[in-house]
């Protein structure tokens, strides 16, 4: 009896029925909503309610759709610009957390970090409180400085994790050998950085390209973006066209994970290669 | 062999204190010559990294100054400074081949390229890199990687080499022979080198001359032999190598030369030594010691009974450790010249040691 409970090896597990049935509701709970989505989104069905046959008009009409057109342009600007400007500063943030010694920073480091864990929902109302303050009237440009704010955290953890892993001796090194600090940083440190500055960056633009509720805060008249449009299209019906469209964010978005895994994991290879 | 008199490293009176309690380095001072190999040996928090890291730029002065080549540099960039360093972890930069890491000190300053190829293929001859010019450091030994931090500072042509515990990370075997290296390396293009060690014998080896720390402060500066055969101090002596200390119980003088008085021993002459210091120990290296079953018969030898306690065999030597009769504990090691010679010995039995008083080292503290 002991002997064999010693033999477990961690597949194993996947033998006993409570494990595997613990597997599957959780599988099928993630993923049978989504799978449905996409198969449906190839349904020839008006209500979307029973499945009539295999047809791609709902993505065409999806893609001769302006007004969805419009807010996948104006998700990607926004996603564009606060990837950009969130990741030199959340990078720049992480860089000074690792690198520095200053009073209060604890506390600071706390607070860098709460977006991260605070309710997206206090968070957008604060930005609306924020905005209305400072009388900057809601639309595009606020939807992209709330994507900034809440962005950075993400960027400057990523990187910090990053630099942890750093030998400070290599820039002692480089600078012994005569590099100025600028060269020291664009020839040694900023190579080093450069995995987890892709990751920070596909992290921050699918967090903005998918984000709804500070979007749906901080949006004014005409700056819809994608998330929302959908979400207005849902509130007349269900139609497959919302499938499609939302299929096509989901491959967007998957495609996107799945560069920044494969490039974190090569960079990974790359360094432990002996 | 240091080729001039010039000084090319001075230290003068270097305090270096973190935060208000703790001196790393504590009023050093220190004249380094050209061409020298130099060691700064030491237990490990004794400082001595600390004061290396200061002569290349990476710690700031509490007070003092240090001058390399007569020019005061305490408030000079490492950038600017006139020396290059071999970190303890190579610190070789992992995206860089190994001709890009040894021209990388090159390239910073803008030297034109055709100078950086020849000067980088001349670097890694020296250390005997060539082949390996196009290899990430991932695919290099430790050994590798540490000729890429050598040949990358000695590229630049520094008036000074710093190494810091250059050879700890390499195995035994490797580490010997990047000894003998080094010393080749350091004959051949005649650059100042100052290692920082807590290795004894990779100092007594290597340098020309050794400087023990203890505590920030440099207790002794000697060549190796003059540090393992005339140590100034106990710390000294029993950090470098094995030691016996004898308590000095009285201190005289008898014909005009020392006497003092052990108490194991009775008086012992101390002749052309300095009588006008107090001494309070006396010191005696281990392989001084004969050991013999009959009291030695010649005359002016010190001669003591004792048992055999321990007998400790490491190949080529044996380490004995004897106890008098009074209860002093002694340790003589001998050669095993014999191959069955060290089976001889049987704990418990009675044996003389023997030595020539001439062996003894006085010393104050």
């Amino acid at each position: 009896m002991s002997r064999r409970r010693l033999n477990v090896n961690p597949l194993d597990y996947s033998r006993k029925l409570w494990m595997r049935s613990a597997m599957g509701f959780t599988f099928f709970f993630l993923y049978f909503p989504i799978i449905s989505l996409i198969i449906f989104s190839f349904n020839d069905s008006k209500r979307n309610i029973t499945w009539q046959g295999f047809t791609l008009k709902y993505y065409e009409k999806a893609f001769n759709n302006n007004q969805l057109h419009e807010a996948f342009a104006n998700s990607l600007l926004i996603a564009g610009i606060s990837t950009l400007t969130a990741t030199v500063l959340g990078a720049m943030l992480g860089l000074a957390l690792y690198r520095f010694r200053f009073p209060m920073q604890g506390p600071y480091e706390g607070i860098v970090h709460l977006p991260i864990v605070i309710p997206e929902i206090c968070l957008a109302v604060a930005m609306v409180a924020f905005f209305a303050t400072v009388e900057v009237p809601l639309g595009l440009v606020t939807i992209t400085v709330s994507h900034i704010a809440f962005s950075i955290p993400f960027v400057a953890v990523v990187i910090r994790a990053r630099m942890a892993g750093f030998n400070r001796s290599l820039e002692e090194a480089s600078a012994d050998l005569g590099a100025s600090q600028w060269q020291t940083f664009w020839n040694v440190t900023f190579p080093y950085m450069k995995p987890g500055l892709v990751a920070g960056a596909l992290l921050a633009f699918t967090l903005s390209l998918d984000d709804f509720v500070i979007t749906f805060f901080t949006s004014g008249p005409g700056s819809t973006t994608f998330p929302i449009k959908i979400y207005s299209m849902v509130r007349f019906s269900v139609t497959p066209e919302v499938n499609a469209a939302s299929t096509v964010l989901i491959v967007i978005t998957l495609a996107l994970t799945t560069l920044a895994l494969w490039v974190q994991s090569k960079s990974q290879r790359n360094e432990s290669n002996a | 062999m240091p080729d001039t008199d010039k000084t090319i490293i001075s230290v003068q009176d270097v305090t270096k204190r973190f935060g208000s309690t703790v001196t790393a380095v504590d009023n050093v001072n220190l004249e380094i010559k050209e061409g020298e190999f130099f060691a700064l040996l030491g237990p490990s928090g004794c400082g001595k990294t600390t004061l290396l890291r200061m002569i290349a730029g990476f710690e700031t002065l509490t007070e003092g100054a240090i001058l390399i080549d007569g020019d005061d540099v305490s408030s000079v960039e490492p950038t600017h400074r006139p020396v290059n360093m071999v970190f303890q972890s190579y610190a070789v930069f992992p995206h860089m081949t190994v001709e890009e890491n040894v021209g990388y000190g090159l390239r910073v300053v803008g030297t034109p390229k055709a100078e950086i190829d020849s000067r980088v293929k001349e670097a890694i001859d020296l250390v005997r890199l060539s082949g390996l010019e196009q290899r990430k450091p991932n695919k290099l030994s430790g050994g590798q990687q540490q000729r890429v931090a050598l040949a990358r500072a000695l590229v630049k042509k520094p008036k000074v080499l710093l190494l810091d515990e250059p050879l700890s990370a390499l195995d035994a075997k490797l580490r010997e022979a990047m000894q003998l290296e080094l010393v080749r390396l350091q004959e051949n293009v005649g650059i100042t080198f100052i290692i920082v060690t807590h290795d004894q014998k990779e100092a007594l080896s290597m340098a020309n001359r050794i400087a023990v720390m203890g505590d920030g402060k440099i207790l002794q500066i000697a060549s190796p032999k003059t540090l393992y055969e005339y140590p100034s101090s106990s710390f000294v002596a029993d950090f470098i190598g094995q030691v016996n200390l004898f308590d000095v119980t009285e201190q005289g003088i008898a014909h005009g030369e020392l006497t003092l008085t052990v108490d194991e021993l009775g008086a012992v002459v101390l002749p052309g030594v300095d009588t006008s210091r107090t001494y309070h120990k006396l010191a005696l290296r281990p392989e001084k010691i004969g050991v013999a079953r009959d009291k030695p018969s010649e005359i002016g030898l010190v001669a003591i009974p004792a048992k055999l306690v321990e007998d400790s065999y490491i190949g080529d030597q044996s380490h004995l450790y004897f106890e008098t009769a009074g209860g002093k504990a002694l340790s003589a090691s001998v050669q095993n010249r014999d191959r069955d010679d060290h089976h001889l010995n049987k704990r418990g039995e009675k044996m003389w040691l023997y030595w020539h008083p001439a062996h003894f080292q006085p010393l104050s503290d």
